[in-house]
């Protein structure tokens, strides 16, 4: 038998070359752009239709969401039911979601039925007709549902950091409460559809094993339809945080606490963000970071913790968050500046931030590994008008970015007395 | 359509290798096949508390994530009733380092007293977190043993309470370790784009040392027949009423599986599904609604669930529960409903071989229900119901008698 020593770590080859597919760009004859992503191996798709239509363009709070949500609830041909009937008959899945900055619908259907689905998917995009019956049980169950997670620490939190940041006013930040369900109706619905839903702000990503007719038959059901000509809000706000910067939300029955701690920053187009996407990665963004390390896996205080930097179209920001026993809340909030600190004060030894660099190089193959993987990657790109030399750039940063610029970015953005604080629970 | 090659090393270990191409990235599954149902009913939660156990360093290797971050790679576990699930992705030039970290943690762990203590913290905040501190976070603590009575289904993975895992000590740990992860109670699955002959070459090399332990053989009591329908009400603090209705299903492996599975789907998968339709639509009963198995490899629960809306009355929203049972106990399923779903069916089978992870988790649980190859004639077995299996399945499945309800009130 072979003399085997387990005590050696067989050798590692580091990820240095990463080929990263450049999608394949048409228009339909109304201009709309389509990024194909052709490089499945089963015979599905995935097709998504980008719309700027998330809470940056609407007056009132929930319009954008209900009118996404609405979308499939009933069009000039077809009802409610109809449509259901339709995409279930098919096997096919059709998901409408609204964030911050855009909405989406995303169709994922096997090929050999997409001639019969496309036809719906046209009425559920450009005629809708918001039929007042579906309105009201969409609104009771969307309502229960919010009530039910008001009563969750980590949704209460999530919230009113958000508010914390950007203000009661903006749309990122505004609150939502329960009356607010009553107050959205059809007018509203019908307006922000004309606004949002239209030719010249959308884009497709289609990411799978495309089959050849695609295109045409998108040209036949979505490129017929031409642009409108409705005013469409800017979506430009100015953010007014909030004065208080620590903000303690009662819960006395709570058995452990939500926790959050950050603050505004800015969106990828910063030339420091992907450079802080290192530094939080180091502190919270993988299984063995400082703040995993310290808090789970030495004190024991929590299943898990993270940090996370999020862009947006208009600004971005960057949290930690956990759900901590009652007892150690102060304890967990403590350790967690002590970690900030030592970012601040020592230099990032060199082994870890080795690992850390290994770790986003194979992270990031992972988050480009597969058709659906990829369209998500490139989704961040093709939203924000930028093209595959960002990731190129961003191996380039994570392969050259060193412990002292570490250090110094850990002081110019984690300043303490910069950092809202908020806790939810005893 | 997934191909596979498999071998067994001379330890019992079972070796699956499926090759794929198109990525660069191999994905290696290990299922070690203990759950819950094998824990002591006095030291239950134990399968899961040591799953946790297992990234705590093993003989030679004393961070077990340390390595493979470094090698750009990533893992996780998970336990159920059934099994514990242990699962990494990695550049495909590292494979090897995969092989190194999984072998050695199956070779023996390094059992700190430390590791123990924090763990047991770690999981109690998981069981608050997950059960405790959440609106309805109890349910599955409440539900189970009121369905089950011997079999050990009736408690969670996560544990019948925290005292349990409060208790868990490094003799028993080790005794745990040493009854269950042996090589011939493990199925490893490598996917990706590799080599049969580089997998027999590993394989040989880090895990033929292993000696092989004999595994005793499973011997759980059968749940007996259920002869008397059991009901049970709580009052919560938590916004609205919710009922919870649970009846005995047969095995995953028993030929009416599949029947029951459509069962399911035909109620509520889709906003076409029947309970959506009516109950949530045109009744405007409840809020919510969902009817699903468990899908446990023993005898298993087909689960309906709903909230109602506010207002609705816990009798009348039961009494529509009850309607829907009746019509699909007493009426063929039409054609074109049974042929939705089947469709559905096959189309979520083929979105389930998107990636190599998935592949590989799914080739080995298929091993263990008795063959890897299962997993390609899943999509022949759902299309071979017919509406004749159904009507049956049904009457089999939803018989008064057979269901455990939870009323949950709102305060």
């Amino acid at each position: 038998m072979i003399d085997l020593n387990r005590n050696t770590q067989p050798e590692i080859k580091l990820v240095s070359k990463i080929n990263l597919h450049q999608p394949e760009v048409v228009h339909l004859q109304n201009e709309i752009p389509v990024y194909l992503i052709n490089t499945g191996t089963q015979d599905l798709v995935k097709i998504e239709f980008i719309f700027n239509a998330g809470n940056r363009y609407e007056k009132e709070v929930l319009v954008s969401r209900f009118s996404n949500k609405m979308l499939k609830e009933g069009t000039k041909n077809f009802s409610s039911n109809e449509i259901a009937e339709k995409i279930d008959y098919y096997g096919a899945h059709l998901q409408c979601s609204s964030e911050k900055d855009n909405a989406y619908v995303t169709l994922y259907c096997l090929n050999k039925h997409l001639e019969k689905i496309l036809p719906v998917i046209e009425e559920v995009i450009f005629k809708p007709v918001f039929p007042e019956k579906e309105l009201q049980i969409l609104k009771q169950n969307q309502k229960q549902e919010f009530i039910v997670n008001s009563e969750k620490v980590k949704y209460v939190a999530s919230w009113n950091f958000n508010e914390l940041l950007f203000g009661k006013d903006h749309p990122y930040g505004r609150l939502i409460t329960g009356e607010d369900f009553e107050n959205v109706d059809l007018p509203k619905l019908v307006n922000f559809h004309k606004e949002t839903y239209r030719v010249d702000k959308c884009k497709i990503i289609i990411a799978g094993k495309i089959p050849n007719n695609l295109v045409e038959l998108l040209n036949k059901h979505i490129g017929i339809y031409g642009s409108s000509n409705y005013n469409m809000n800017t979506g430009e706000f100015s953010i007014k945080s909030e004065q208080e910067q620590n903000k303690h939300i009662k819960r006395d029955n709570a058995i452990q606490s939500a926790v959050r701690i950050g603050k505004i920053l800015f969106n990828k187009k910063h030339p420091d963000f992907m450079k802080l996407k290192v530094l939080n990665t180091i502190l919270g963004g993988y299984f063995g970071s400082r703040l995993m390390t310290n808090i789970r896996e030495e004190k024991g205080y929590t299943y898990g913790i993270g940090s996370v930097l999020i862009s947006l179209q208009q600004s971005g920001y960057f949290f930690i968050t956990s759900e901590v026993g009652a007892d150690v809340t102060q304890n967990a909030i403590d350790e967690i500046y002590k970690e900030i600190s030592k970012l601040q004060e020592n230099r990032i030894p060199e082994t870890e931030l080795n690992l850390v660099k290994n770790y986003m190089l194979g992270s990031f193959l992972r988050s480009i590994d597969g058709p659906f993987a990829l369209s998500e990657s490139l989704r961040g790109l093709i939203e924000y008008d930028l093209h595959n030399n960002f990731y190129e750039n961003f191996i380039n940063i994570i392969q050259n970015i060193s412990t002292e610029e570490l250090r110094s970015l850990a002081c110019k953005y984690f300043d303490k007395d910069s950092l809202y604080e908020l806790r939810v629970g005893r | 359509m997934i191909d596979f090659d498999k071998f067994e090393l001379d330890n019992g270990l079972k070796v699956i290798v499926h090759k794929d191409t198109s990525t660069p990235i191999v994905a290696v599954n290990i299922l070690y096949d203990v759950g819950a149902r094998d824990e002591d009913p006095a030291k239950t939660g134990f399968a899961h508390l040591f799953e946790h156990l297992m990234f705590g360093g093993s003989v030679n290797i004393p961070k077990y994530d340390v390595p493979l971050e470094k090698a750009g790679g990533e893992n996780n576990a998970f336990t159920n009733n059934d099994i514990t699930n242990y699962y990494l992705t990695i550049p495909k030039q590292n494979l090897e380092l995969a092989f190194w970290l999984e072998s050695d943690r199956m070779l023996d762990l390094a059992f700190s007293d430390r590791s123990l203590e924090v763990q047991r913290n770690v999981v109690i905040e998981e069981f608050k977190q997950s059960y405790l501190n959440q609106p309805y976070g109890d349910v599955w603590l409440l539900l189970k043993p009121l369905a089950y009575k011997v079999h050990p289904y009736q408690w969670s993975t996560i544990g019948k309470e925290i005292s349990h895992i409060e208790n868990a000590r490094m003799q028993d740990v080790k005794a745990f370790y040493n009854k269950y992860y042996n090589p011939d109670n493990a199925i490893m699955t490598i996917a990706g784009d590799i080599r049969m002959k580089d997998i027999e070459m590993l394989a040989n090399k880090w895990f033929a040392p292993i000696n092989s332990a004999k595994t005793p053989a499973r011997n759980l009591p059968m749940e007996p027949i259920q002869k008397e329908e059991r009901k049970l009400e709580v009052k919560r603090d938590v916004p609205f009423d919710a009922i919870y209705k649970a009846y005995h299903m047969c095995a995953r492996t028993d030929k009416d599986y599949y029947a029951t599975d459509l069962l399911s789907d035909i109620l509520s998968n889709g906003n076409s599904s029947r309970l959506f339709n009516r109950l949530i639509k045109e009744k405007r009963l409840f809020s919510e609604l969902h009817a699903y198995i468990s899908g446990d490899i023993d005898n298993g629960l087909f689960i309906i669930d709903g909230k109602l809306v506010k207002g609705k009355k816990m009798e009348e929203a039961e009494n529509a529960i009850n309607k829907e049972i009746e019509i699909i106990t007493k009426q063929t399923v039409e054609n074109d409903e049974l042929q939705k779903v089947k469709n559905k069916i096959e189309s979520s089978l083929e979105f389930s071989e998107m990636n190599v992870l998935d592949k590989a988790m799914n080739l080995s649980y298929s091993e263990l229900l008795g063959d890897a190859g299962l997993i390609n004639h899943e999509k022949l077995k759902y299309q071979a119901v017919t509406e004749k299996q159904l009507l049956r399945s049904a009457q089999e499945v939803f018989r008064q008698d057979n269901c455990s309800t939870l009323y949950y009130y709102a305060i």
